[in-house]
């Protein structure tokens, strides 16, 4: 598998070498879609620019990423070459994560399935949906390709888009999680946290797995439950507080608080994106501003609560559900964001079997995504469009994201109940059942 | 033939109104006896130069001085020739320094040379306060919507948006070395139209209003038919000797026209005042010390180019700009100068349409470029058109929080080189609280084309943020250059000198430069914009892409897969209901 895996990277770091020599680059940094306010390279290197000038980064409203990625690239900027392979060296790092979080699930899955199976917890007409190791020995290269080769992920990476960083982050995050290291495991997503606040629901499906790992049952009336919750929460806000009071010294002063978490949580800029948020703010009465802001971030950190208690057993597809959540209603979402969540979908190709609607949903998304600069270039550059054409094609995204999603977790629970109750159902007379959800 | 104006100060002391301010003023005031008693007095002059274009300039200006003092405890009550308003204003706001100006138009100076007090077209209004103000913000704020009142202008809209504190380009122009300019504040309107409802409170400042003097001319049907109209209202404090052992309030009311040759229908090269304002002069202000109408005949000293009717035996000589010009002088407190029909209408009969006008020495323009909604370029050009001097500017932008400056793409190129500042002066805008401010000193070498150069992104504004008509694009205020321009002749230091008004607003520090402002165009940039009419199309689909999330999970969470167990038919469920109510067990 190493041959594979080495082919894939030259690849992978051939088409991005060559897109960012290219004159294709410039364009690319500057689409709406691949950037956000947060995470441009243009609004970094205007920080650095008046980091040059001695005026703080913050006192204008153009710089919005955290001190410490102003720090690193103040080192790293005056070398073009080393900044790029520091974006390619993110992107790299994601997948070689995934790779290997993958390599050490797939044991791990097959030895619970073979588990139940032993025990006789799954009935045997359901063999038929275990996955058998052969069918998944492939399953960590394809993750490695569909992140790679993914063009929202080239794209992104060619822009130098810090989101890949973030993407970087959170992949480390979910490796040593996998591995099953507690500290390392809340120091990334402290880190995650840092850099777009969204990141701290993942604390639920983390929390979970290491449970599910040292055997510590998920029960409010144990004692051992609660002190792991502790220790997690002691390690992650901890190291949390070692960031921002690092920050804190590096800058001397407390001005990146609102200006990186006010600002994505308050939504001031409404430049386009491919998010639900830049419209509705932008048209929205102002009396009702505030609540709708609420309810629209509540949102996004709201359904941890009802996910996590739903999947508890089954964490790692709760990271999956969480980070598609959040990279649909998150207030600056980028291409790179949905990247990170498409990656997982060569995981669930077991699932395939049960979503209904993935052609329509696949057909939606890649029309809609060849859209998004026709309809930019008509509203913007030739003045024959308005703004919601625009706004009608992120709704569509947003739409056929959603469905996506809910495919998947629809797949996901209805396969779940056929390996305990079997794959062909009966009626209490003999004939053949459907399945409805009730 | 000719016979040069002495110069003299003429006192016109006011006995009545002196003892009175004598009165009230306090007893730690001690005036040397040598120096005459508090006064107040009043100057009007009209200052008319034929352009080469065969537009006219014309240029009022009023001063009126009075050395009391505004800031003490107890109000000054008794007014004369200084207007109460203005007074009040500056006891209330503790003001040092107040500068305003209304324009009609954009001053150009390639065609027109440099005028006598530049001005951006819009409003303009900067100030410095004492430094005994404490929230110079809110002392600003309740000062513009003063303001607002007296000159029936938009200046209320003047807010923090609009509000930057220039750190080198606006010095005070009176008294005081102040370096310290958290106590300045300066905004400008480049939307701002002026119209007679600005001019009308303009004209009610004067001491004769405009019932007599030089400001019967200010009629409003044809100052505003012209390519340019400008009116400030300048105050200061002033040196009274050239000791400066008094101080005493200058309040300088400026206005100037350009009139164009081709706008008001004629075909002759051929002006008067009659056909510049419709009226004539009859008599100086009676309250006026002096009262002068200087013509500019530098270009014309033999009358070959135009001649003027009725002549003068009058000249004078006097620095302006660096150059030094001749003026011929109609004394309007003499009986003599309205001659035997008691009105002078002055005649300039141009007779030839050569001549070549010397080019100024610094000019600049600024466009945008680029294309399309997202993003853009300001570009602006500063020329230095002198042959071997080289000299330093300064450039002022404030430009509005909406076009996101880029201030790493800041270039600055002269002849192909690049030019880095001595000194960039940069706060980035913060959204909708304040503009961008870029100050930076460059210096211009001799005889080239420096080009400055930033990138800026264009925002979405909320819906509500918009103008009305938001497809007209939004305006962005002039860059103001400032600069001492190295000077031919030698320019007099002492500003106490008896000099016309025109040559004597800027203070001159040395004898080999002079002082000169310039403003570019201001520049109109389009914005991407929303469409206005559907937020509750826009709220009702986006809630329900958002509804669609929550209720698609919400099915999949609270919601368990069961077999279907077919509906009974309508018959079956009948025939059941009776049977239970038999007691028999339904089917």
């Amino acid at each position: 598998m190493a041959a594979p895996l080495t082919l894939l990277l030259i690849v992978a770091v051939t088409i991005r070498a060559a897109l960012f020599r290219s004159s294709l680059a410039e364009l690319i940094a500057e689409r709406v879609e691949v950037v956000s306010p947060i995470t441009a390279w243009k609004r970094v290197v205007e920080g650095l620019a008046l980091l040059d000038l001695g005026v703080s980064p913050y006192s204008g409203d153009v710089f919005h990423e955290t001190p410490l990625i102003i720090y690193m690239f103040h080192f790293l900027v005056d070398y073009a070459e080393i900044t790029f392979m520091t974006f390619v060296f993110g992107a790299l790092c994601v997948c070689i994560c995934f790779f290997f979080i993958y390599l050490s699930l797939m044991p791990f899955q097959f030895r619970k399935q073979k588990f139940a199976l032993e025990a006789d917890r799954y009935p045997m007409d359901s063999l038929e949906l275990i996955r058998s190791p052969k069918e998944m020995y492939y399953v960590p290269l394809k993750v490695a390709m569909f992140y790679l080769l993914n063009p929202f992920t080239i794209l992104s990476c060619v822009a130098k888009s810090t989101c890949g960083l973030n993407n970087a982050v959170l992949a480390l995050f979910f490796l040593s999680t996998i591995k099953g290291n507690v500290l390392l495991s809340a120091i990334f997503l402290c880190l995650a946290t840092y850099q777009s606040i969204y990141p701290i629901t993942l604390c639920a499906p983390a929390m979970l797995y290491f449970m599910q790992r040292q055997y510590i049952p998920v029960n409010f009336h144990r004692v051992s439950f609660w002190w792991f919750i502790v220790q997690y929460l002691f390690m992650y806000l901890g190291s949390l507080f070692v960031l921002i009071c690092l920050s804190f010294f590096l800058l001397g002063s407390w001005d990146y608080l609102p200006s990186v978490y006010g600002f994505i949580l308050s939504v001031p800029d409404l430049t386009p994106n491919i998010g639900l948020f830049w419209y509705f703010f932008a048209e929205m009465f102002e009396h009702f501003r505030l609540f709708f802001l609420c309810v629209f971030q509540i949102n996004v950190f709201f359904y941890t609560i009802p996910l996590s208690i739903k999947l508890k057993e089954h964490p790692v597809f709760l990271i999956f559900m969480q980070l598609a959540v959040i990279s649909i209603f998150k207030s600056y979402p980028t291409v790179g964001d949905v990247a990170l969540y498409l990656a997982f979908l060569p995981v669930w190709s077991h699932l395939h079997r049960f979503l209904r609607n993935i052609f329509l949903v696949s057909c939606v998304l890649l029309a809609c995504s060849a859209l998004f600069p026709v309809l930019w270039h008509l509203w913007i550059y030739a003045g024959s469009a308005n703004s919601n054409f625009y706004y009608a094609i992120t709704l569509l995204f947003n739409v056929a994201q959603i469905l996506l999603v809910s495919d998947y977790f629809y797949a996901f629970l209805r396969r779940e109940h056929h390996l305990t109750n079997g794959l062909y159902l009966k009626r209490k007379d003999g004939s053949e059942a459907t399945l409805i959800l009730k | 033939m000719l016979r040069w104006e002495a110069t003299e100060v003429k006192e016109a002391a006011t006995v009545d109104a002196a003892a009175d301010i004598q009165g009230t003023s306090a007893p730690e005031t001690v005036v040397p006896s040598s120096v005459p008693q508090p006064k107040d007095d009043f100057q009007e002059e009209l200052v008319i130069r034929p352009l080469h274009s065969g537009d006219i300039y014309a240029s009022f200006q009023f001063r009126t001085l009075w050395d009391t003092d505004f800031m003490r405890e107890n109000k000054v009550s008794h007014y004369r020739l200084f207007p109460k308003s203005l007074g009040q204003v500056i006891s209330k706001f503790s003001v040092r320094e107040l500068h305003i100006s209304f324009t009609q138009g954009y001053w150009r100076t390639m065609q027109w040379g440099q005028p006598f007090i530049p001005s951006p077209p819009g409003a303009e209004l900067w100030v410095w306060f004492q430094d005994s103000v404490t929230d110079v913000d809110a002392t600003w704020k309740e000062l513009t919507n003063v303001l607002s009142g007296i000159f029936c202008a938009s200046l209320n809209f003047i807010d923090s948006t609009n509000t930057v504190q220039p750190s080198a380009s606006f010095k005070p122009l009176g008294l005081g070395n102040v370096t310290d300019h958290s106590f300045l504040r300066y905004a400008t309107l480049p939307r701002e139209i002026v119209c007679t409802e600005n001019l009308t409170p303009w004209k009610k400042l004067l001491p004769c209003g405009s019932k007599a003097g030089l400001a019967v001319l200010l009629k409003s049907e044809k100052l505003f038919h012209s390519s340019f109209h400008s009116q400030a209202v300048h105050i200061r404090s002033v040196c009274q000797d050239w000791q400066c052992k008094t101080t005493s309030w200058e309040l300088r009311q400026t206005l100037n026209s350009v009139f164009d040759l081709h706008n008001s229908g004629q075909t002759k090269r051929e002006w008067s005042l009659f056909k510049m304002f419709s009226r004539t002069l009859t008599e100086a202000c009676p309250l006026a010390s002096s009262s002068k109408l200087y013509i500019d005949i530098t270009d014309n000293p033999q009358g070959e180019q135009f001649e003027l009717s009725p002549a003068t035996s009058l000249l004078s000589q006097a620095v302006v700009l660096g150059d030094r010009r001749t003026f011929s002088v109609y004394d309007l407190t003499q009986e003599t100068t309205f001659g035997t029909v008691r009105s002078l209408n002055l005649l300039i009969r141009w007779k030839s349409n050569e001549g070549e006008m010397l080019r100024p020495l610094l000019h600049a323009e600024r466009y945008v470029a680029g294309y399309g909604l997202q993003t853009g370029e300001i570009h602006t050009l500063m020329y230095n058109n002198h042959p071997y001097r080289s000299f330093p500017v300064l450039l002022l932008d404030s430009v509005p929080w909406y076009l996101r400056l880029y201030i790493h793409t800041l270039s600055v190129t002269s002849k192909g080189k690049d030019n880095k500042p001595s000194y960039i002066h940069y706060e980035p805008s913060k959204d909708r609280v304040k503009p961008h401010l870029l100050e930076m000193l460059i210096q211009l070498p001799p005889n080239s084309v420096t080009e400055v150069t930033v990138q800026f992104e264009r925002a979405l504004l909320k819906w509500t943020e918009y103008p009305p008509d938001p497809n007209h694009g939004f305006y962005v205020g002039s860059s103001v250059i400032s600069s001492l321009v190295p000077s031919t002749v030698a320019m007099h230091t002492n500003s106490t000198r008896e000099r016309p008004l025109f040559s004597s607003f800027f203070p001159c520090k040395e004898e080999s430069s002079y002082f000169v402002r310039i403003y570019t165009e201001p520049l109109l940039v389009n914005l991407p914009t929303p469409d206005f009419s559907m937020p509750y199309n826009v709220i009702c689909l986006t809630c329900t892409v958002v509804a669609v999330g929550y209720g698609s999970l919400y099915n999949l969470l609270t919601r368990s897969f069961q077999i279907e167990e077919p509906n009974p038919g309508l018959a079956k469920r009948i025939a059941n209901v009776i049977r239970r109510m038999r007691g028999v067990p339904p089917l």
